[in-house]
């Protein structure tokens, strides 16, 4: 972006201006002094009424300027003016659009402070001085990790103008705008983020040529299909030819006393015949190639939908429903590979058809087939219209489609919650809800195409009767021959037999494009935590874990701020904090289950956004609360980290876990089939099993999510034997919620709203009488009135 | 540990186990850690209540008596009858009731449903009936060509 030369003149803009809104600039400069530098900017999106208008809060090395969005406002908002925070309000008419912004200014004191906080989605920025608040301006949270580093410059002015006039007194112009180097991205990088991949437009039939990435690999199959249906195509076309002569020479002139001639019928025939062989025997070639090719296009699209779901973040998974997935893997891949089977290849093999049927016609006789083409257009203009409404109305019944299968993956997992509370009458009726619904909009789209259908059939009947009627009257005129006519109205039984069929594949394709669009959404969707483009490995993982200034937030509520926490290689951390305290969250930031909007996580001092994911995943045992165990013997669950391990290492594995004794008393011992329909464990088994998958993978990094918070005392303390054997040796990171799980934590550090509000061991903590002291007591008496129960 | 064990069968009929320092276990059992997918790699012996006495890596690594004493053991404890043939089913819905040819003569088994086919490593199967008892398919591929046509319309 090029500056016009007249501001540059007024004051010395550092490398920002290139990414200020330039809108703001024309009614800025005018306030700048020329010795001052504008360090950061902050984009406000509200109002104090939280209506959306734009404003903007800017730093400058001298002060905080800041756009009163509403014109008449602040004079009635301003506070008092005090001695520590000056405040001035002026106003400017822009000389490039008739609009009217005021600037307010705020000087930078040592006393002032800027906080900003949060409550549902609406951030507010708040300037104090010493007594009270000076101002407050308000943003939608997309833009909170950009108000993060406007705070994060203002404190760093400060603290450079107080060592400033502390020593000699350094112009304080002169301040080096740095602040900037470590603004890195646009500030708006967040607020981009937030808009949904997923538009709303209807699915366009060229989503189904995105298909080709899948149906390259056999290009050269497709290609002799395709040849195999050109010559099958036009075998089916002869016979109608051969009816000409056979009517003109040899039926008509015996009517007209000559005698037949059996040699002439007998070429004829066998003509007919001849070309019906060749027809059957290419139409099969190429139906049988084409299935072949478009079974496999199907399963390479499933497994590489498949593959692609895997990779994507925790998140995409908790913001989808599951039956909505399998919908999209399982349903639409299969529909996509039935319409690249049979209609795809339906419609080519109608397009050749018609395109070489109306070159026969015309070639025999113009006029006459000029007659029989004049319901096509009709027809086109026909489909053009039907497939709007059929391509909204197909993707709608998808979507209805999934909303049955989710039901169904809803309930059948919760089905003992269901049968609990004695709600399948409910559950029932939420099926039949979305079945009817299911039912609603199909019958809309079948209203429509239904009629379309039968349509097509009687334009094309009408046409057949336009041709015998043409052909009779040029008949009369000696201009063709009967022949020409029974050769024609054979031709166009099968050309609008095909144009009936293409009508009929309108909806097929409409159907397969809306498919296509829903695994293009999945396939498209890129992950938010992406691997990393230039990887760095860590040989020999240590340990060390060190959160910097780390941020998230789910949706909009900030679930962790400004989190700074380093674990030593071997050290025992354990997480306390009331539920909903950002225990969990801080763990599948650990895990990189999502990734931090602020700040970083280092392991050996290495970003973990700059390691490989799934490398970087294998140091990382980690053993949940709700064990999962998927279907297959207890080996195989053990093994799942390490699909390579012996059987020696399995035993060995399970040994440590304590699980090596109740695994031989199943009948099957390691054989013993577990999961879905499998051998039923109880949650302390399967929390033991779990503990040996994490052993096995002999990881550097332990998370122990509430591993032994669903089972009870006595099978606690057995796990916690098996626990014991885990922790040794390696960085572990406890989540409990009985606190007294956490007896060998070296440290206890105490969240509370997803800040570190304590850190030390017990005893610390205890004789401090702060947050943790009040959990442990309340543990305490619950347990004691546990007991006198 | 191996090689300090010491089986003997008391006059109960129980095998009673020594080990390294002289001590006697009596009523011991010894469960084999993979039965179906390698029953050679190792078994344990546990006592009554479950707990693990001794862990043998291997049955050879035991002297002849005492393997002896195992494996007598084990044959008579263990029981999973190795399908050579499928005579004939009672319907290709399930439950369906099978007459078949094992290793142990000819019997009846109830499927009680698809899923109770399991695939283990291939090429075996393992078919569990309605009763819980297993029947091994050692090479689904070996078998002859009417059972094979039976089994394929299971899996």
């Amino acid at each position: 972006m090029s500056l016009p030369s007249t501001f540059s003149e007024h004051c010395v803009l550092p490398p920002l201006d290139s990414s200020l809104p330039r809108n703001w600039f024309s009614t800025l400069v005018p306030f700048l002094r020329d010795d001052e530098t504008l360090l950061t900017y902050f984009e406000t999106d509200l109002d104090d009424q939280l209506s959306y208008v734009d404003g903007i809060v800017l730093l400058t090395s001298r002060r905080l300027l800041v756009t009163s969005p509403s014109a008449q406002a602040p004079a009635e908002r301003a506070t008092p003016d005090s001695a520590s925070s000056a405040r001035s309000t002026s106003s400017a008419s822009s000389t490039s659009s008739a609009r009217s912004i005021s600037w307010e200014s705020f000087d930078v004191t040592d006393d002032a402070r800027l906080v900003r906080q949060d409550y549902s989605g609406v951030g507010a920025l708040e300037l104090f001085n010493a007594r009270a608040r000076v101002a407050v301006w308000r943003y939608t949270l997309g833009r909170d990790g950009a108000a993060g580093r406007l705070i994060n410059s203002f404190e760093r002015l400060q603290a450079r103008r107080r060592s400033a006039t502390e020593g000699s007194l350094a112009p304080d112009g002169g301040a080096p705008p740095t602040a900037f180097a470590e603004h890195g991205n646009s500030p708006h990088g967040d607020a981009d983020a937030d808009a949904d991949p997923e538009t709303q437009s209807p699915p366009s039939t060229w989503v189904l040529f995105r298909l080709w990435r899948f149906a390259r690999p056999y290009r050269w199959r497709l290609f002799a299909g395709f040849l195999l249906s050109l010559a099958s195509t036009g075998a089916t076309l002869v016979p109608p030819y051969l009816t000409m002569p056979l009517m003109d020479k040899i039926l008509i002139p015996y009517q007209n006393g000559h005698p037949i001639d059996t040699g002439q019928v007998t070429f004829y025939l066998t003509g007919l015949f001849g070309a019906a062989l060749v027809a059957w025997a290419l139409g099969w070639a190429r139906t049988y190639i084409l299935a072949w090719v478009s079974e496999r296009i199907g399963a390479d699209l499933r497994i590489g939908t498949y593959e692609h779901l895997l990779k994507l973040s925790q998140e995409y998974f908790g913001g989808k429903r599951t039956g909505d997935l399998i919908a999209r893997i399982g349903s639409e891949t299969d529909r996509i590979n039935v319409f690249i089977s049979l209609h795809f290849l339906d419609f080519a093999t109608d397009v050749l058809m018609i395109t070489m049927t109306t070159c026969i016609l015309v070639s025999i006789n113009p006029s006459l087939a000029l007659v029989t083409l004049i319901p096509l257009p009709v027809i086109a203009w026909m489909i053009h219209t039907v497939r709007e409404k059929l391509r909204l109305g197909f993707e709608r019944v998808d979507r209805i489609w999934a909303e049955i299968t989710n039901v169904l993956a809803d309930t059948i997992p919760g089905i003992r919650v269901v049968k609990a509370f004695a709600q399948e009458k409910r559950e029932a009726e939420r099926f039949r809800t979305a079945n009817r619904h299911n039912l609603e909009g199909n019958d809309k789209v079948n209203r429509v195409w239904s009629l379309f259908g039968p349509t097509v059939t009687l334009l094309t009947e009408v046409g057949v009767l336009v041709v015998w009627a043409f052909g009779i009257w040029q008949i009369s005129k000696d201009e063709i021959t009967v022949g020409v006519l029974t050769a024609f109205i054979a031709y166009i039984g099968r050309f609008y037999t095909r144009l009936d069929s293409m009508s009929r594949i309108v909806s097929v394709t409409q159907k397969a494009a809306a498919g296509a669009k829903r695994i293009f959404d999945v396939l498209d969707h890129v992950s938010n935590v992406p691997e990393p483009e230039d990887p760095v490995r860590l040989e020999a993982v240590e340990g060390r874990i060190e959160l910097r200034d780390a941020g998230f937030r789910y949706g909009t509520r900030n679930v962790i701020r400004h989190l700074n926490l380093a674990i030593e290689p071997g050290e025992m951390i354990g997480l306390v904090g009331h539920s909903g305290s950002g225990k969990s969250t801080l763990i599948n930031l650990i895990c990189r289950f999502y990734d931090l909007a602020e700040g970083a996580i280092l392991v050996d001092g290495v970003d973990i956004r700059a390691l490989p994911i799934a490398e970087y995943r294998k140091n990382i045992g980690l053993v949940l609360q709700e064990p999962f165990l998927f279907f297959g013997t207890i080996a195989e669950n053990i093994a799942y980290g390490k699909p390579d391990a012996t059987r020696e290492q399995i035993v060995a594995a399970a040994r440590a876990a304590h699980a090596h004794e109740f695994i031989l008393r199943l009948p099957h011992a390691y054989d013993s089939l577990v999961g879905e329909r499998g051998q039923s464990l109880s949650g302390g088994e399967r929390q033991r099993i779990s503990i040996a998958r994490a052993l096995l993978i002999d990881p550097k990094i332990l998370i122990l999510d509430e591993a032994t918070s669903s089972v009870d005392s006595t099978t606690e303390k057995e796990i916690q034997r098996a626990l014991d054997n885990l922790v040794h040796g390696r960085t572990t990171i406890a989540i409990a919620h009985r606190l007294s799980t956490l007896r060998k934590a070296s440290r206890l550090v105490v969240l509370d709203r997803g800040e570190i509000v304590e850190t030390g061991d017990h005893d610390a903590l205890m004789e401090s009488q702060g947050h943790y002291y009040r959990l442990y007591q309340t543990q305490k008496q619950n347990a004691e009135q546990e007991e006198d129960q | 540990m191996t090689p300090g064990i010491q089986l003997d069968r008391n006059a109960f009929g129980r095998l009673v186990f020594t080990d390294a320092t002289g001590e006697t276990y009596e009523n011991v059992v010894p469960v084999r850690a993979f039965p179906i997918t390698a029953p050679d790699a190792g078994f344990s012996l546990v006592d009554l209540e479950g707990k693990e006495l001794a862990w043998v890596d291997s049955i050879d690594a035991l002297c002849n008596d005492a393997r002896e004493l195992v494996l007598q053991t084990f044959a008579a404890r263990e029981f999973m009858p190795v399908i050579e043939k499928i005579v004939g089913v009672s319907s290709f819905l399930t439950p369906s009731v099978w007459k078949v040819e094992t290793d142990r003569g000819k019997t009846q088994l109830i499927l009680a449903g698809e899923e109770n086919i399991r695939r283990l490593a291939p090429p075996a199967l393992l078919v569990t009936d309605s009763h819980g008892i297993h029947y091994l398919i050692r090479d689904r591929g070996a078998l002859d060509k009417q059972s094979k046509k039976y089994l394929d319309r299971f899996l």
